[in-house]
């Protein structure tokens, strides 16, 4: 299979480096597009990296009236074509991840290309060669799963739309799509009723049980 | 009149200014000359990294992929540390301060200016009168120079650097317990460990690279204990996370130690056969039962008996602390305390069972070794010990009456400077009005000074205060070698001259000494002659790099330390046979529970913490000017807890007042869940009003001499101010309301 990115949120430590990074790709020119939040910093440090999916029928391409959006063969959405682009943002409001950017500078859709200049001479993307803790990783999907707890994802269902895509993210070993609803992003709406992610609290409860009867304390 | 008359003008002129480019602006058409492989300038880590040059500018970087420690990654600061050498704020020329402005100078002239006062004030005062304050960012080869400067050059006993602000604490205790200062295990150790116990190390923000062991450690089935009084990112992935009250770790660790002992999860082999003064431990430890450990902790007992548990059980672990613990007044007895669970378990010595600081500058660990601390000559050695001075008087060609007995820390230096004791003042690679715990006070000594020169490549805040500024090197500007964290002895080079007509820190270092007029022990002409001299004067100390060579780091993707001949291979992992006390044996040491200097009461109820954050390097004098960066976290914040902003009736954005015995600073209030209610935090690397040092309490610890930067006393008042804070990345992000619809 060919080389494609993993988004693993639980590792992001939100530095930025990726941001950072995004920068140097010399076809940038300084400009970067991949995006790091807080979920909520008033409860907690967690933070999310977002780089563009590339979509296997991406939609930002779809609701182009230029066609100024192209893939390459090996499925990298690039950013928009300069010639063609014609500042109207469709792509910017369509996006179901909220990835492209409108860059008035420039006047041009700008959004993540997986550093193609790079990765299509076998070099890894920046963010991901910069990422200190695997929060983003590029290679191959068979490469990757033995040496991560984590299970590669790459079906999205947005409503009535299912979109798959190049990149996978990272999720709990028995999921197997991304279930969004159109109004609040990933709140809560992951498909996990099954599965129960050990929290600190029951992981504890866990080891004091397991632990001997005879504790004194 | 104040040795800082016109502030601003000073920072109109030198910055900080923010610069967020590369000197021609963003190109997709560059002709790279040259790739030079070199390492980070900033934290312990020493990330590997390509820097791309074209006509002598580095224009930006490539990672390094083949260096094993890092393989690629580097963290923001990182990416953007090129971005400093071509700064309009870089110093161009030497500058001397007339009528309270800095005007240009020659070389010549600031050099004589320099030589001259030097003379004076050691002709009226003795030689003593002049301190030099040095830092451990600097390649070791500088290190040893300033050491040697001080020594030899100036003749005074008074040196120090600003390790002593940083792990000085993990160095004295892992001197009492271990006969040596170095991590003991390569961090290729760490994903063999079942169980990482990481203390007082937000190491997500402060050493991100090295979050690329921890997670190859839970890929392979690894737990974390986290220790921190914060909910950091380290934290919040712990498997475990004991959110102690900051200062309180000896309680916790000698908790841990008793539920050791009365589950018999010590290696009693170890102990009778590696170890001495087992029994007086186990004793004391024997009276810390959990639930008293608790009440003084604020863990709860339960966690501390799983926390226990887990490290015990394991076959294999790895403990490591920072300065979390390190800063307190307590600081030695801290690390000690941690050190004995290393102990009476056996953890130690072996693949996958290890201990270490995390040291915290780019060269803490060689800045430590080599001879610019107050009571240390190179190779760690003891300069009260005769038979060190005579080894190293021999190398140098000095007389040995003429080599100066033991100095103070810098701290106690800058008492000696409000004293009158010390009246002239060199220094090099530090920032004192930020880092330095007290501010106010630091700015009264340096007042207090007859004369002060300061070496830099940015005119620091508290290159202000000085008379003559000397224009320094950036770290691609030079070559040398660095040791990082784990022991790791790397190569730094050389990427492109200096600008302007700033010179390399040793050349500006060895030309003053030549002018004073002793040229005899100061002939270097490279780093390369520099260190061969290091390498003989290291032989047969702890920290010997007699095997060490320059060829031998590069071909090795660097060597550990000791190496004490050409053909030894180094030593990643220390103590598998023995350790470095005379009899080979480690030993424990008894700790008593003993809290911060200053504890919370009705009039300062809070506990003040101090720390990093991940966009900024130490005193931030090479950060703050970096536009990426700043813009992420423009300026410092106080973290409080929902539960503590309720009943201080403040809101998240609001500036506070926050007030210790010592001073006060206005800060925004960052309200979130993740610090404890009885504690709140601000990060440090900012000066003048901005300084959490206004605050801290300059109390010492008593061995190790560093300051309590890590817990003092106070309380937080409204400031009805309408001013709207600025808090950056910090803020930005959904906020609760936002995300919760629907």
């Amino acid at each position: 299979m060919e080389e494609t990115m993993f988004i693993d949120p639980q590792r992001c430590i939100g530095c930025r480096a990726c941001v950072a990074a995004c920068r140097e790709c010399a076809t940038h020119k300084g400009y970067p597009m991949i995006f790091v939040d807080y979920i909520d910093r008033a409860e907690t440090t967690a933070t999310m990296p977002t780089v563009c999916m590339h979509c296997k029928e991406p939609t930002c391409a779809l609701v182009c009236p230029a066609d100024a959006i192209k893939m390459t063969d090996d499925g990298v959405v690039m950013s928009a074509l300069k010639p063609r682009c014609l500042d109207c943002r469709n792509c910017v409001n369509a996006c179901p991840f909220g990835v492209p950017k409108y860059n008035s500078q420039m006047h041009l859709q700008m959004k993540c290309d997986m550093c193609y200049d790079r990765s299509s001479e076998g070099l890894k993307p920046m963010c991901a060669s910069v990422c200190p803790t695997g929060a983003i990783s590029f290679g191959k999907y068979e490469q990757i799963v033995p040496l991560r707890r984590t299970k590669p994802v790459n079906v999205h269902v947005f409503g009535n739309q299912k979109v798959e895509t190049k990149v996978y993210l990272m999720l709990p070993a028995d999921a197997d799509e991304v279930k969004v609803d159109g109004c609040g992003v990933f709140e809560g709406m992951l498909t996990r009723a099954d599965v129960s992610v050990p929290t600190e609290e029951s992981w504890i409860d866990t080891q004091v049980e397991q632990s001997d009867k005879s504790n004194e304390f | 009149m104040s040795r800082v008359e016109h502030l601003d003008e000073i920072v109109e002129a030198f910055g900080p200014h923010l610069h967020d480019a590369p000197h021609d602006g963003w190109r997709a058409d560059r002709v790279i000359d040259r790739v030079v492989p070199t390492h980070c300038p900033y934290c312990g880590v020493q990330c590997g990294m390509n820097l791309l040059v074209e006509q002598n500018h580095v224009v930006g970087i490539e990672p390094r992929y083949d260096f094993p420690v890092n393989e690629g990654r580097l963290c923001p600061k990182g990416v953007t540390a090129y971005l400093q050498v071509h700064h309009p704020d870089r110093l161009l020329h030497p500058l001397v301060k007339r009528n309270g402005r800095f005007e240009r100078a020659s070389w010549d002239a600031a050099l004589d200016l320099v030589v001259s006062k030097f003379h004076e004030l050691q002709a009226a005062h003795g030689k003593d009168s002049i301190g030099v304050y040095s830092g451990s960012s600097l390649t070791t080869e500088k290190t040893y120079l300033m050491g040697k400067f001080a020594r030899a050059g100036l003749g005074t006993r008074y040196v120090d650097y600003n390790g002593r602000l940083c792990m000085v604490s993990a160095a004295a205790a892992n001197n009492k317990a271990f006969g040596i200062d170095r991590a003991a295990n390569p961090w290729s150790d760490i994903p063999l460990a079942e169980v990482l116990l990481i203390a007082g190390s937000n190491c997500a923000e402060t050493f991100p690279v090295l979050n690329k062991f921890l997670w190859q450690q839970r890929d392979n089935g690894g737990r974390w204990i986290i220790v921190d009084p914060r909910e950091t990112p380290t934290a919040r992935q712990g498997d475990l996370h004991l959110q102690l009250r900051p200062g309180t770790d000896v309680a916790l660790a000698n908790g841990m130690l008793h539920v050791l002992i009365e589950e018999n999860l010590i290696d009693q082999n170890f102990i009778d056969s590696r170890t001495n003064d087992w029994l007086s431990t186990r004793e004391l430890a024997l009276r810390y039962t959990p639930e008293h450990a608790a009440q003084i902790c604020g863990v709860p007992p339960e966690k501390i008996v799983a926390a226990a548990r887990l490290y015990g059980r394991a076959k294999t672990a790895v403990v490591m602390h920072a300065r979390g613990i390190e800063h307190h007044s307590n600081g030695v007895n801290n690390v000690l305390s941690y050190i004995n669970l290393v102990l009476a378990t056996g953890k130690i010595g072996a693949p996958g069972r290890g201990y270490g600081t995390i040291t915290g500058q780019g060269n803490g660990q060689g800045g430590r070794e080599h001879g610019q601390k107050a009571d240390q000559l190179p190779g760690q050695r003891s300069i009260t010990n005769p038979e060190h001075r005579k080894h190293v008087c021999k190398v140098w060609g000095l007389p040995e009456e003429e080599l100066p007995q033991a100095g103070v820390s810098v701290v106690e230096m800058f008492t000696k400077m409000g004293e009158g004791e010390i009246r002239g003042l060199l220094s090099i690679c530090n920032n004192v009005m930020v880092s330095l715990p007290d501010i106010n006070q630091i700015r009264r000594s340096l007042e207090d000074l007859d004369f002060y020169v300061c070496i830099d490549f940015f005119m620091s805040e508290g290159a202000r205060y000085a008379d003559v500024v000397l224009p320094g090197s950036a770290w691609s500007e030079d070559e040398g070698v660095t040791c990082n964290s784990e022991g790791r002895v790397v190569k730094i080079n050389k990427a492109n001259d200096p600008p302007g007509e700033a010179r390399a820190d040793w050349w500006i270092v060895q030309e003053i000494a030549r002018r004073m007029g002793r040229g005899k022990y100061f002939s270097f002409n490279s780093p390369r002659e520099i260190f061969d001299e290091l390498r003989v004067a290291s032989r047969g100390g702890n920290a010997d790099y007699y095997g060490i060579t320059w060829e031998k780091i590069e071909q090795n993707n660097g060597i550990f330390w000791p190496c004490p001949s050409e053909d030894h291979p180094g030593t990643p992992r220390l103590f598998e046979d023995r350790f470095y006390h005379a009899d080979g044996k480690a030993r424990f040491h008894p700790i008593e529970f003993n809290p911060p200097k200053e504890i919370p009461d009705e009039e300062f109820p809070l506990i003040l913490t101090s720390g990093r954050v991940v966009y900024q390097y130490l005193s931030g004098n090479q950060t703050r000017r970096i536009g990426f960066l700043v813009e992420q976290c423009p300026e410092p914040y106080v973290e409080v807890h929902p539960e503590t902003a309720l009943k201080l009736k403040i809101n998240d954005g609001e500036r506070v007042r926050v007030v210790s015995r010592r001073g006060e600073g206005v800060f925004p209030v960052l309200v979130v869940r993740t610090i404890r209610p009885d504690t709140i935090f601000i990060p440090y690397h900012w000066g003048e009003q901005l300084a959490v040092n206004q605050l801290t309490n300059p109390v010492l610890d008593p061995i190790s001499k560093i300051p309590e930067f890590k817990a003092c006393a106070a309380r937080i008042e409204k400031t009805h101010s309408r001013q709207l804070p600025i808090l950056g990345k910090q803020r930005k992000g959904a906020s609760a309301s936002e995300v919760r619809r629907g």
